[in-house]
């Protein structure tokens, strides 16, 4: 699993962190690198100094990905103006070869709390959600991949399961999906679901990147499992199964993992980066075999 | 109420509350699994304040600086997702909490390190700004330019802090790993610094530099505009300022980006 073949080379990346940017930029890595690096958009709205620099380094050899975590497209009220400006100029200086949002919201009534938070799907949350995505899309003038959340409650008023409001806002808006594995796993182990079933209703082919992360484990008040999407440990192996199962549904998708605690030597986030490019190969290989 | 204002309220409320319409597949009490939404919040937000404080919590230790940042995110939530654009007011409330201890816990330099951490902050991020070459500088000391009347543009960035308490020296004792030799901040002088970010690109850092306290009023008078004569009296009232070793310093550490006739 050490070096992934040449045909998925470029696919697989891992998210940024500043103190990795020396062990990336040495070169040191043998064998095939990484494709790309993915940055939360709202860490690099700085007027200037090192951070953007770091941007501009990493793109001399490598594609970029733009993750935003704090427009609130789940949110009721209008989409904060000011950051809609914040994140065209940041795409317009750096232009990464994706952006991403969540289908979550963070601000409400004029404070931002930092978090993911769930919405109910029903007929109005869908409208809304439609109308964000439709004012990002225009904005920004490009397709926006939109990420299935991790959640630890569900809501009495929800009309839709969460495959079907987001396959609804794919087919309303035009956006892809950025299907996040963990959270899948997550949602799924939480809410008494299955995590297959719910890639499966997904509109494959919206599918324009796959997020990998690891998570933790809880317990909610009746001793039920409680996964807590926490990125603070290597992925785990019922959500590398789970991969490999969306992989031979969706294709080869640019795939990442996500590592945002207790963070490791770059080595070990490139080495599970190379592991999910191996992943796919091994799936593509075994559909030929097949076919 | 409808949900998401109602969620909302439950996440910032101080004693756990339970928002309406949320239900859990198994039925077991949503409490246990909305409050993972509430500490999210909550730790999230304290890990950011001691990412931008690190000496702060380090003064005062990891609990109690847990409990100050939850009472700062009580009273200043943040109001933008750019969460560096955070904490501004964190000085001010750092001042008003330890006011409000018994006279030998109030550490008295404590708001004053924050803002020297603040202006780190700040001085990280700002804009790049192209230093004023030299050549121009020198041409611009010289007749027939009206030197009194000059004005300078500094990097954007640049942090002036003068204090009645050794923070400079309790920073900086704070800046090495190992054993740690706290001054006592009570038989100390005060001081000033000038913070700014020095070099190019992704090798460039802040540093803090020590000033005399005229030096400091003195930059803090250029920044604000008023032409050089004026600036060089408004920071001798207190204490004769050496000019030409002012000038010295911020010409060494490139800080003018324009000077103006």
């Amino acid at each position: 699993m050490d070096q992934a073949p040449a045909t998925v080379t470029g696919l697989v990346g891992v998210g940024f962190k500043p103190t990795h940017l020396p062990a990336i930029l040495s070169g040191s890595q043998a064998g095939p690198g990484l494709g790309f690096f993915e940055v939360h958009a709202e860490n690099y709205m700085v007027p200037g100094g090192p951070f953007l620099a770091h941007l501009d380094a990493l793109r001399r050899d490598h594609a970029l990905s733009i993750h935003g975590v704090g427009l609130s497209i789940g949110g009721e009220g209008p989409l904060d103006g000011a950051h809609l400006q914040r994140l065209q100029s940041l795409l317009a200086r750096f232009e990464p070869r994706w952006f991403s949002e969540h289908l979550a919201w963070s601000s409400h009534g004029g404070e931002y709390f930092n978090d993911l938070l769930p919405l109910p799907y029903h007929a109005g949350t869908l409208n809304r959600v439609c109308e964000h995505i439709d004012e990002l899309q225009h904005r920004l003038r490009r397709q926006v991949l939109l990420e299935n959340p991790s959640s630890y409650v569900e809501f009495v008023s929800s009309t839709f399961s969460e495959a079907e409001f987001l396959a609804a806002v794919v087919r309303r808006t035009g956006c892809g999906l950025l299907l996040d594995v963990n959270n899948a796993h997550v949602s799924a182990v939480n809410h008494g679901g299955d995590a297959l079933a719910f890639i499966n209703a997904l509109p494959a082919q919206a599918v324009g990147e796959i997020h990998l992360a690891g998570h933790a484990v809880d317990q909610d008040a009746a001793g039920a499992p409680l996964l807590i999407d926490d990125h603070g440990s290597p992925v785990d192996e019922a959500v590398w199964a789970l991969y490999r199962r969306a992989v031979a549904r969706v294709g080869v998708v640019p795939t990442l993992i996500e590592r945002d605690n207790n963070l490791p030597a770059f080595e070990v986030l490139r080495a599970e980066a190379l592991a999910a490019g191996a992943c796919m190969a091994e799936v593509l290989a075994s559909e030929v075999c097949a076919a | 109420m409808n949900a998401l204002a109602d969620f909302a309220d439950a996440l910032r409320a101080v004693q756990p509350m339970l928002p309406t319409d949320l239900q859990a597949w198994n039925g077991s009490a949503v409490q246990t699994r909305f409050n993972v939404y509430r500490n999210n919040r909550m730790v999230s937000l304290v890990a950011a304040l001691a990412d931008g404080f690190p000496v702060v919590a380090q003064l005062v230790g990891q609990d109690f600086f847990a409990a100050l940042a939850r009472a700062f995110v009580q009273a200043h939530p943040p109001s933008s997702p750019v969460l560096v654009q955070w904490g501004d007011a964190f000085a001010d409330f750092v001042h008003t909490f330890m006011a409000g201890l018994p006279p030998d816990a109030q550490l008295p330099y404590l708001a004053d390190v924050a803002r020297l951490e603040r202006a780190r902050v700040w001085a990280y991020h700002a804009a790049d700004a192209v230093p004023l070459p030299a050549a121009r500088l020198a041409a611009a000391l010289q007749p027939p330019h009206d030197l009194p009347r000059l004005r300078f543009t500094l990097q954007p960035g640049l942090g002036v802090l003068a204090s009645c308490h050794p923070v400079v020296t309790l920073w900086q004792a704070h800046q090495t790993d190992g054993d740690i030799h706290l001054p006592d901040g009570a038989t100390l002088p005060g001081e000033a610094a000038l913070v700014l970010r020095q070099g190019d690109g992704i090798t460039s850092e802040v540093v803090v530099i020590p000033v005399p306290a005229a030096c400091a009023h003195f930059v803090a008078g250029l920044q604000a505009g008023l032409p050089l004569a004026d600036a060089v009296a408004a920071a001798s009232q207190d204490t004769p300022l050496d000019l030409p070793a002012a000038l010295g310093l911020l010409i060494q550490h490139q800080a003018f980006v324009d000077c103006t006739p």
